[in-house]
């Protein structure tokens, strides 16, 4: 089904501006309009053009963000009906998210959380320093698809390795994926220390967890059918 | 506060051009033709006999030049093809265009210079009118295969660069004659792409440069093209060239002087034969290299040189012209970077009206487009630092944020940074600031993919010429060629026919050639 309503939804994404985004939904709602729908048709396809116009350099930063935000308006009006309908929006994975200990930077690692939310992944953001433990825990409570760290400074990096090993000692990988970011992330810093990949922005990040969940379904799949 | 460099008080300014009315009285100025020598004298200015026949040294004196100031214009502007207003010559106004005349180009796959060719020039045609950052096009390179051999082909090179320059370009163009025969042609030309004679001269689109020989020389040449485009209304921009140390005095002041004297004399003839045309006060100045024998054009005296001139064209209320943002490097190299940048934010910052010179290396001997777009960087670069740190005192309207949302809604910004705070507290969250996504693209330049801001990936970092060739071929594929009447296109033939013949030209044999690449032009190249 094709909604004229759709086009306005993604635009108002687009141009980042979550007051009509919040009215577009509003009137979705009142035409009676699937709110799943209404999302995949209409706003997360806003997202998806903001993300790719940010990644050919056409967008920047200040507008991915109000695109973010203009998508987190239309879904909180949205949610409501869609839990009632039963017809909640299937989370893309699941991702924890933090900074290594001692790292309070936390401007990279907000940027992937608002994207990767707005994308459709549900995200529990642990904030900045956060310990190992910590992430092995909230991991652990909400099963985890990924796990991301994010370190600035060469000297909290080794953060990044800390936890990856505190997910190895607790078995949680390769179950979970652990991915890092950060200024001073290099590829190969991510391959010594065993990390499941690295971005170098909150687009590539978005690229990365779709292509970790594609690999997580592919796992599970073929772990189910080795056990049948 | 708008930032400026002076490097000349206003008291050395006055010397200069004390000094300099001087010199037009002793040893005076030698001008090389029987009309330019019939002009001055009618003007009452003493001739002595030169060399040759047609030649002598005139003693100008101060008055007739104050009087030719006096009816020169404070300022005018080149349109484009389209009659807007394009360039603004006078004041503070800076735009930037290419440098011009190369014989050589870089081939970026064999990093060789080769006889510069049509296709090259289109190809610095093409990528100069898809950036912002040149207000004009300039006609950049000889073309070798149309105009090469011959000695009567190279005669007509000067227009055909211009005809090319025409067919691919509605920008205004910088241009200039190679002969004192070869400009009437050129104007013809632009009089015929205007419409009209008399349009060219309301809405000129070009200026020509026009160089007097250092020291205080106006040749047969130089002097002609001055008088010819005088009458004819169309802007000359006259490029005084004294080498500190070869043919002007090795102090930077003293060249300044020579310069200003030859530019004096320039604009006394050209305003005694027409009164009122617009005339700008240019130069390619440079400092003589004491170990080559050539001209630096990236040193740092030969920027040095470039402002103070202008500096003393200003003080005259005159628009004003340097030759900057070019190398000696062969290569596009970090050497080429940092000459070119450097004079590019020198140049924005003294408030030169045109600054011409980029994409050149070689100290101008060569041309590389892929120089010319990693130059439009640095150019931009340089309007930046030259528009300095604006106080924005005033409130912002909402829609100057591309969002429905904050359309009318007013932005308080009568504060530098407490109002963002009292958004933001200490949360930091100023990336999602109403403000920052309306103000960013004004307080940053965000350059193109050629300047390398981005983190080290998995693949190995490129260099900025190997980013400038993706570049080129980008900004080319972008660019779309004018459409120009067919009454134009046959006339603009009609002029390059007529020009071959008088040049000499047989017509079945070079005129073919030159044919053969107009074909080319007009064809295959048309992209």
């Amino acid at each position: 089904m094709s909604d004229p309503l759709f086009g306005a939804m993604r635009q108002s994404i687009i141009d980042g501006a979550p007051d009509t985004a919040t009215e577009l939904a509003h009137q979705a709602l009142a035409n009676g309009i699937d709110p799943l729908e209404a999302v995949n048709q209409g706003f997360a396809a806003g997202i998806k053009f903001a993300g790719d116009q940010f990644g050919c350099g056409e967008m920047f930063l200040p507008d991915l963000l109000a695109s973010a935000e203009a998508m987190k308006a239309a879904i909180k009006i949205l949610e409501p009906e869609m839990l009632k309908r039963g017809s909640e929006r299937e989370a893309l994975g699941k991702i924890v998210l933090g900074t290594a200990r001692g790292d309070i930077h936390d401007i990279g690692k907000n940027l992937v959380a608002t994207i990767l939310s707005a994308s459709g992944f549900q995200i529990f953001d642990l904030g900045t320093s956060v310990t190992p433990e910590q992430f092995v825990a909230k991991a652990k409570e909400v099963d985890a698809d990924i796990v991301g760290v994010s370190a600035l400074l060469t000297t909290t990096m080794a953060g990044q390795k800390a936890v990856i090993e505190a997910l190895d000692r607790n078995g949680l990988r390769p179950r979970a994926k652990a991915i890092i970011g950060g200024a001073a992330v290099t590829a190969k810093w991510a391959a010594e220390i065993g990390a499941d990949g690295f971005s170098r922005n909150a687009i590539d990040a978005l690229e990365l967890a779709k292509n970790l969940m594609g690999k997580v379904m592919n796992e599970v799949r073929s772990k189910g059918i080795a056990e049948a | 506060m708008r930032p400026r460099i002076q490097l000349l008080s206003p008291e050395v300014i006055g010397r200069i051009l004390r000094e300099a009315f001087e010199l037009l009285m002793d040893p005076g100025v030698r001008v090389g033709s029987a009309p330019v020598v019939e002009l001055l004298r009618s003007a009452g200015v003493e001739v002595a006999a030169g060399v040759a026949d047609n030649d002598g040294v005139a003693r100008i004196p101060e008055r007739l030049v104050q009087q030719c100031l006096a009816s020169a214009p404070r300022d005018f502007y080149l349109y484009n093809r389209q009659g807007e207003k394009a360039v603004h010559y006078g004041g503070d106004d800076v735009h930037f265009d290419p440098g011009s005349c190369c014989v050589q180009m870089l081939d970026p796959e064999t990093l060789e210079a080769r006889p510069s060719e049509t296709r090259d020039l289109v190809r610095i045609v093409q990528v100069t009118e898809t950036l912002p950052q040149f207000a004009a096009q300039s006609t950049a390179v000889v073309c070798s295969d149309a105009c090469g051999d011959s000695r009567a082909a190279s005669a007509i090179g000067d227009l055909y660069r211009l005809f090319v320059v025409l067919q691919h370009s509605d920008k205004p163009v910088v241009t200039g004659s190679f002969s004192a025969a070869g400009l009437q042609g050129m104007i013809d030309l632009l009089a015929a792409d205007s419409g009209s004679p008399d349009k060219l001269r309301q809405q000129p689109r070009a200026v020509f440069d026009v160089c007097p020989s250092p020291p205080l020389n106006w040749s047969e040449f130089g002097s002609r093209n001055l008088l010819d485009l005088a009458r004819a209304g169309v802007p000359a921009q006259i490029v005084s060239m004294p080498l500190a140390g070869g043919t002007a005095p090795v102090t930077l002041a003293g060249s300044v002087t020579q310069h200003a004297a030859e530019v004096l004399a320039g604009i006394t003839l050209h305003q005694l034969a027409g009164p009122g045309s617009p005339v700008v006060w240019g130069g390619a100045p440079a400092i003589f290299d004491m170990r080559t024998g050539g001209a630096p054009m990236g040193a740092v005296e030969t920027a040095m040189l470039n402002m103070a001139c202008a500096e003393v064209g200003k003080r005259l209320g005159l628009p004003t012209h340097g030759y900057l943002v070019a190398t000696d490097s062969k290569l596009v190299d970090a050497q080429a970077g940092a000459e070119s940048a450097r004079s590019a934010m020198l140049g924005a910052l003294a408030g030169i009206n045109m600054i011409s010179g980029a994409g050149m290396l070689e100290s101008l001997a060569c041309f590389s487009v892929e120089k010319l777009v990693i130059d439009a960087e640095s150019i931009a670069s340089a309007y930046r630092l030259a528009r300095g740190i604006e106080v924005r005192g005033d409130e912002v309207r909402g829609d100057e944020v591309p969002s429905e949302k904050a359309r009318g809604e007013k932005v308080p910004r009568e504060t530098l940074a407490t109002a963002m705070f009292a958004q933001t507290g200490l949360s930091g969250e100023f990336l999602k600031l109403k403000e920052t996504r309306a103000l960013f693209r004004q307080e940053q330049h965000l350059p193109s993919p050629v300047i390398d801001r981005s983190a080290r990936g998995s693949e190995p970092a490129s260099d900025v010429f190997t980013r400038a060739r993706i570049r080129v071929d980008e900004l080319v594929s972008k660019y779309r060629k004018p459409t120009l009447s067919e009454d134009v296109l046959r006339k603009f033939q009609a002029i390059v026919d007529r020009e071959a013949d008088r040049a000499g030209v047989v017509g079945t044999e070079t005129g073919k050639n030159v044919g053969a690449a107009t074909g080319t032009t007009l064809g295959a190249l048309g992209g």
